[in-house]
């Protein structure tokens, strides 16, 4: 059926045919054993009924008193129930985007991009939605604490500011340790700190360094900097175990040029090539036209490998190391070299030898300049591994009088965090200012919190001369305190609030009067825009002039071309990251892009090495676990077999194993920062010589892509690869017939249904398969936007996640590889191809599920919509076993209101929690069927904003929130009866249709049909031949490859 | 600090225009067009008349005359658009028009052009220049009097009653008259036997009432009787029509709404902008209740939510919210949108909430179910006019059901579950 001939798979158990995949495949949910309880028999059950429904009678005779409490004084601009929207920053150590806060009587509820920004442009990630429930955070500390005792400001500032002149009196060391700080206010606000007191020094460090970076920049061209890179302008892109598109640097920004670079239309029929280089399959690898398993160990020999291919090319000498054969290396280099002024190398590795390597290649290739620029530094990560290594050494030798710990938690997130935990007690004076009593804070003696992000005024700047402010958005749910007051409060300075600080700032360095503004004008605006660009001076970067034998050789004595040990990679995960937002449960519950997990830690593993060792993945997650020793350090975590994965390498992700975190992440995997090591200066995240045995214990991982199959039918992915695209932009399309007696007709020429005509709107979407990276951050969009219910992980592993969104991750095989024995599936699952699709209500014309429902709670709508009416549902679930596409999903439980799901989902079970709820959206409760709405109430918003306008609907001004959240745009929604809307241009709708009048004369009218001639050779809709008529396109992915038979 | 913030709460609205004496008419300026005379009566409804009567002086003067009697009529735009700048100016004739009222300021309409506020001074002669007829207020005070015309509906039960017991008596003396006569009859012997057939029936009353036939029609009846009472008491639950509780503060919209007219958009601000149509702040009240009616023990529980001093006319800080019962509660589940029914479609708050104006204590006076929703969406035609929004609806409308058909809510989607339910 397709043409593709592609064998696609979700996950192991399906490739190989697991009987218990099999057995479960069509059912939506398996039967699991339910023990059955003999406390209760039927008669009590009865009872019970017959109580509560004379209680429930009872109770509705009466209806209770509801007060209304206006406003004392009404602020001008707040008007209940009318949302306003404030400009502000997310800045999390060095992560940053600029965003909007939607604020609804007074409470953040939703955060979106700030398309002013000229960093993020507009995009968000899955981290930065989710950041509005840590503001919830029931762990929160409620004010300044001594110890374990809660205290006052008072009480708190006179004790340390007594200790601080203490300890600078003796002439004591004083530490301020961070994570990078974008903001320059408050940079000038340690630095009056170090004023009064001189001992003082500020150590930054990021928990994944880019300090190999920093100083192989130092190296090359004499400046501690990271350059922005642009990969909008890149044709040849080489991506050596750098995850930009999740987690390296600034990915939001990344993932918004990357997307720029692979989107094609039949006008438009070329795109970047994007080769990467790894050892786990991550989110950047999954997007590569070609992608090459490697060693950690084999990293920088694959850099020197490739500088060298494009030396030859250059006419420049050799590097003394080298590597056989890596895939597709030379073909990169190849390429680059055509592509020269129009490429781009980069590396994740933080080893200085590395970077300077790559700079040298960047450098041959002409890329500084057009896709690299290096006047134009970012600050993201600023972390000095060496210094922070020097303050832990110090501190265990008792040679730090003070510490105050602003925002971070090094006890967890450093290496030698248990060790410098240990050394606090010792430490005269220890403060955190962070805003949960984690681990550091615990270890402290003084708590001083900051306010949540969202409480703060702020500024920042994330890229030389790009600013950007932070304002509050909710005026401080507790008693904190802005940390930069408390630094000003404690350095004996004035407690002017750190607003006025800020303003005051901005007036010295970047008023000018010259523009004809008047400060506050110039002031108003910037707090409006949330960004501001300052005029940029020059700045002078030295040529490149590293000593790249040394390089060389230091890489020849770290790397090594072979080996037989196994190797472990750590890494940044996409949902919890780096462990700072570990209590945030829509990150817990966001599956992983690639392994489709939720709640769990585990270590990935290729296939081969689970023959190895023995361990096997079921269909329902069961896996065993391994115990991995580091030097002697030992971790046991279960194992999860991913396809891609480099053989001899295992993948485990930091940011669990938290003890001090809240009821979300408690107990949660293990800490993997311990096993960072140290290589030339800064951390490596890897390491070799790793000691694996399989330990006795089972474990159920929950997984979400098994959850649901399609029952065989194959047209659900449609790709092609360039070259064909090139020749024929319909490449790729599988176009279903069905055989008439005379005739094979379009499957969608045939239907059992009348039809819509839709005479005002008909929304629709476009979803590129192209663009999409798999990000996820538009279903942590859907979550907060729906108020969709989290469910924790049993529920997970009983099938019952409430994602209205999901992304469905395909694996592909290419034609002919053979999966009918272990050879075969191992090979298959080396290194396969990966496409992600968003699924979601397709909101079907002809929708199977409305003709099914027995009480009519799903009707269709006049514009298009699959509306779901929950009041009226009665929970049958006949719409959910009628939809082909498996989107709908039922309440098994109040999640609302329940104490069993207070620990998963606070969100709607504490008051605190509560704030969140978008109150646009109905809470559902137990016993009835949701899906996604298309934003419906988006929708409505927008048509009621054009009807007091007296005028029509403009385009652009309905987005739906995963829309809104998409950073790279692969999600278009709109109008389709609107000529001039985006989503009818893109999908290249003609609107007209011919009828004949009654005198034979035939006239063009505008066609309000809901079946549409969709002009976009790329446009399909998924299992067209099922007759169902969504509502929603998907185009088809294309692959940068040269042959599509070719190995990943 | 806190000074300034209470002067600029306590505006008033085109305070000063009375003055002791101008020769000079200004008047004939003013236009007579009844176009421009309606959008000033609007203007004036929607912003001036919280303050300001014609013919009656209020918080402010009554500007019947004022364009006579002020110096000018752009002084008269420049001490709307901002009156405090024209005192602050030292212009005598503003000063001593502060001073009169007690200086309180009027609100500032600084984005009124002189269209605008010539409109209005348009209406107000229009207005002016009408005899006197009654004020609304002593008509509204009259209550009942000539209104209604026929017997009270408490005389009518009262009579009904009567009537009833008549029946009743006459019943009883019917069946006395007959029991006797049969006495009287069976006692007498020259009667036939056919006769006495007659006499002694034995259709008897009691013999009736106890045939099984009888008593299954009454059994029946009163089960039917008894059944359709419990499902319309089923049905009643979380129906709260006539729902009228006390108030903290006995707030009487018969007084605001009913004799002094005040727009109810004036107090309810978001009925035109938003999803709700708030009930207002103390902050409103104080626009003129920091002058009229200081001493009365509601307006003091006004003053104390608000924190207000009435002696040295200044704001303390300690507020109190006031808790108001809530008379109108939607389930959750259900979205209404007030500015889409009052601002897009044009409905008067009263369609909805009943005779507002005549309310001392309001009440809830529709049923707001979903059938009542439904009924109007199905009855209701679109207010389109002068609405692009509608302007293409509208068109293939009229292509498919005639030129002149109307569109009701219900024609464009008004009762699709996801317009309310989401």
């Amino acid at each position: 059926m397709s043409e593709t001939k592609k064998t696609y798979w979700k996950g192991l158990a399906q490739l190989k045919n697991d009987p218990n995949y099999v057995k479960h495949a069509d059912k939506e949910f398996v039967d699991l054993a339910v023990a059955e309880d003999p406390g209760h028999s039927r008669r009590d059950f009865l009872k019970m009924m017959g109580f509560s429904v004379a209680a429930a009678s009872l109770a509705a005779c009466e209806a209770p008193i509801r007060k209304a409490i206006p406003y004392v004084m009404k602020p001008v601009d707040a008007d209940p129930g009318i949302p306003n929207y404030y400009a502000s920053s997310y800045v999390n150590g060095g992560d940053y985007c600029s965003i909007v806060v939607k604020v609804r009587d007074g409470r953040p509820i939703k955060i979106e991009g700030n398309s002013l920004s000229s960093v993020t442009l507009g995009g968000t990630s899955a981290q930065v939605e989710a950041s509005v429930l840590s503001l919830y955070d029931n762990y929160r500390l409620r004010g300044p604490k001594k110890g374990e005792t809660s205290t006052d400001w008072e009480t708190i500032d006179k004790e340390i500011t007594t200790k601080l002149a203490e300890i600078a009196g003796k002439g004591g060391a004083i530490r301020i340790v961070s994570n990078t700080v974008l903001s320059p206010s408050t940079l000038a606000t340690i630095a009056k700190f170090k004023e009064k007191y001189p001992t003082t020094e500020h150590i930054q460090y990021d928990q994944v360094s880019a300090y190999g970076i920093l100083k192989a920049n130092e190296e090359s061209f004499g400046a501690s900097i990271i350059p922005s890179y642009d990969f909008s302008k890149a044709k040849t892109i080489v991506s050596i175990n750098a995850d930009f598109l999740g987690t390296w640097i600034s990915p939001i920004e990344f993932t918004k040029q990357y997307a720029i670079t692979r989107e094609v239309s039949e006008d438009r029929r070329e795109m970047s090539r994007h080769f990467q280089f790894e050892s786990n399959l991550s989110l950047t690898g999954a997007n590569a036209d070609y992608r090459t398993p490697i060693r950690p160990s084999q990293e920088g020999l694959v850099v020197v490998q490739l500088y060298n291919l494009i030396a030859a090319k250059a006419g420049k000498g050799n590097l003394s190391a080298s590597i056989d054969k890596v895939e597709h290396l030379e073909k990169a280099a190849n390429e680059l070299w055509e592509n020269k002024g129009s490429s781009l190398v980069v590396s994740g590795s933080n080893d200085k030898a590395v970077q300077v390597v790559v700079n040298a290649i960047n450098e041959l290739l002409g890329n500084y300049g057009v896709t690299i620029n290096r006047e134009l530094p970012v600050n993201f990560r600023k972390g000095n591994d060496e210094a922070m290594l020097a303050f832990v050494n110090e501190a265990k030798e008792g040679k730090i009088g003070g510490v105050i710990f602003y925002n971070c938690n090094p006890v967890y997130d450093h290496p030698m965090g248990e060790e410098l935990g240990a050394a606090l007690k010792n430490i005269a004076l220890s403060v955190s200012t962070s805003y949960t009593p984690d681990e550091t804070a615990s270890a402290s003696a003084y708590m001083a919190p900051d306010h949540h992000y969202l409480e703060s005024w702020n500024d920042f700047e994330p890229k030389e001369n790009t600013f950007s402010l932070s304002q509050p958005a909710i005026s401080p749910i507790f008693k904190t305190r802005q940390a930069q007051e408390s630094f000003s409060i404690w350095a004996g300075g004035s407690n002017e609030d750190y607003f006025s600080v800020v303003q005051a700032n901005w007036k010295n360095w970047f008023y000018d009067k010259k523009d004809g503004l008047d400060f506050q004008a110039f002031w108003d605006k910037a707090l409006y825009d949330g960004v501001f660009t300052a005029p940029s001076e020059e700045i002078k970067i030295s040529a490149f002039a590293a000593n790249l034998e040394a390089a060389a050789s230091s890489i020849s004595s770290n790397y090594k071309a072979s080996s037989n040990s196994d190797e472990l990679v750590i890494f940044e995960g996409y949902g919890v990251g780096n462990g700072s937002q570990a209590n945030n449960p829509l990150l817990q519950e966001l599956p992983d892009p690639i392994t489709k997990a939720v709640w769990d830690h585990y270590v990935t593993i290729s296939q081969k090495d689970a023959k190895k060792w023995g361990i096997t993945n079921d269909a329902e997650g069961f896996t065993q676990h391994l115990t991995l020793t580091v030097k002697n350090k030992s971790i046991t975590l279960p194992a999860l077999i991913q396809p891609g994965q480099a053989e001899g390498t295992l993948g485990v992700a930091l940011g669990y194993g938290r003890t001090k975190v809240g009821a979300v992440a408690e107990n949660i995997g293990v800490n993997v920062y311990p096993l960072v090591s140290l290589l030339n200066g800064s951390l490596n995240y890897s390491a070799s010589e790793v000691k694996v045995e399989k330990a006795s214990k089972e474990f159920q991982l929950a997984q979400t892509q098994i959850h649901q199959t399609y029952m065989g039918r194959e047209s659900v992915i449609q790709e092609a690869t360039l070259a064909e695209f090139k020749e024929n932009p319909k490449a790729g399309r599988d176009e279903p017939k069905i055989t008439q007696w005379d005739d094979h007709v379009d499957a969608s020429s045939l239907s059992l249904w009348k039809g819509y005509d839709y005479n005002n709107h008909h929304w629709g979407m476009a979803i590129d398969l192209n663009t999409c990276t798999g990000c996820g951050s538009c279903v942590v969009a859907c979550n907060v936007e729906n108020n969709v219910a989290i469910v924790g992980k049993d529920e997970v592993v009983r099938r019952r996640e409430m994602h209205w969104l999901r992304i469905d991750r395909y694996y592909s095989s290419p034609e002919g590889t053979a999966i009918n024995d272990y050879d075969g599936l191992e090979k298959a699952a080396e290194n396969p191809e990966v496409t992600f699709q968003p699924m979601l209500c397709q909101h079907c014309n002809n929708a199977s599920c409305e003709t099914v429902c027995p009480v009519a709670a799903t009707t269709h709508s006049t514009e298009g919509l699959n509306q779901m009416t929950y009041n009226r549902c009665i929970g049958t679930r006949y719409c959910a076993n009628n939809c082909p596409y498996k989107v709908r999903r039922f309440n098994w439980f109040k999640y609302h209101d329940n104490q069993k799901f207070y620990q998963s989902n606070p969100a709607m079970n504490t008051d605190l929690g509560r704030m969140v709820l978008n109150p646009e959206v109905t809470v559902r409760s137990r016993g009835v069927m949701e899906k996604c709405s298309f934003c419906v109430q988006r929708i409505q918003a927008g048509k009621l904003n054009a009807k007091r306008e007296r005028r029509p609907v403009k385009d652009g001004e309905v987005v739906t929130a995963c829309q809104a959240s998409c950073t790279s745009g692969a999600i278009v929604f709109g109008d389709m009866n609107n000529p001039e809307s985006r989503i009818s241009k893109l999908l290249k709708i003609d609107n007209t249709k011919v009828i004949k009048k009654e005198d034979g004369t035939e006239e063009t009218v505008f066609n309000y049909s809901f079946d549409k001639k969709i002009g976009n050779p790329r446009a399909y809709r998924v299992l067209e031949e099922v007759g169902v008529k969504p509502n929603i396109f998907y185009l088809t992915k294309i692959r940068n490859k040269d042959k599509a038979k070719e190995n990943a | 600090m806190m000074n300034e913030k209470i002067s600029g709460l306590l505006k008033f609205h085109l305070l000063a225009l009375l003055v002791l004496s101008s020769f000079i008419s200004f008047s004939q300026d003013i236009s007579k067009d009844a176009a421009v005379i309606k959008a000033g009566e609007d203007l004036f409804n929607g912003n001036c008349k919280s303050c300001h009567r014609v013919k009656q002086k209020l918080v402010g003067p009554a500007l019947a005359g004022v364009y006579d009697r002020a110096p000018s009529i752009d002084w008269i735009k420049g001490w709307v658009r901002n009156s405090a700048k024209v005192i602050a100016s030292g212009d005598k004739y503003g000063v001593a028009l502060y001073n009169e009222y007690n200086k309180s300021q009027m609100t500032a309409f600084t984005s009124y052009t002189d269209d605008q506020i010539m409109s209005i001074l348009a209406y107000v002669k229009a207005e002016a220049d009408k005899p006197d007829a009654p004020a609304p207020g002593t008509q509204v005070a009259g209550g009942n009097a000539g209104g209604q015309s026929g017997i009270p509906s408490q005389y009518l039960d009262v009579i009904l009653g009567g009537m009833f017991l008549i029946l009743v008596l006459m019943l009883v003396i019917l069946a006395l008259i007959t029991t006797a006569l049969k006495k009287y009859l069976n006692e007498k012997k020259e009667l036939s036997e056919e006769d006495r057939e007659v006499v002694n029936s034995p259709y008897t009353v009691g013999s009736v009432v106890r045939s099984p036939g009888f008593i299954f029609i009454v059994v029946f009846v009163v089960a039917a009787i008894s059944f359709k009472t419990v499902i319309d008491g089923l049905y009643s639950i979380g129906i709260q029509q006539g729902y009228q509780p006390k108030q903290p503060i006995a707030f009487s919209h018969k007084l605001h709404a009913g004799a002094y007219e005040i727009n109810c958009k004036y107090c309810h601000t978001g009925a035109m902008k938003g999803k709700q149509a708030n009930i207002p702040s103390p902050n409103i009240c104080m626009n003129c209740h920091s002058q009229i009616k200081q001493e009365s023990p509601e307006i003091q529980k006004i003053y104390a939510a608000i924190g207000y001093d009435v002696k040295t006319a200044s704001y303390t800080g300690k507020q109190k919210p006031i808790e108001w019962v809530r008379i109108h509660n939607l389930p959750d589940l259900a979205y209404f949108n007030h500015s889409q029914h009052v601002n897009v479609g044009g409905i008067e708050c009263q369609t909805c909430h009943g005779p507002i104006e005549e309310m001392e204590v309001v009440k809830q006076y529709s049923l707001l179910t979903m059938g009542w929703c439904i009924d109007c969406h199905r009855k209701t035609n679109v207010n389109n006019e002068g609405n692009a929004y509608y302007d293409k609806l509208m068109q293939v409308h009229q292509a498919s059901n005639g030129k002149n058909s109307k569109m009701k809510v219900e024609d464009i989607g008004g009762l699709e579950c996801s317009k309310c339910h989401y």
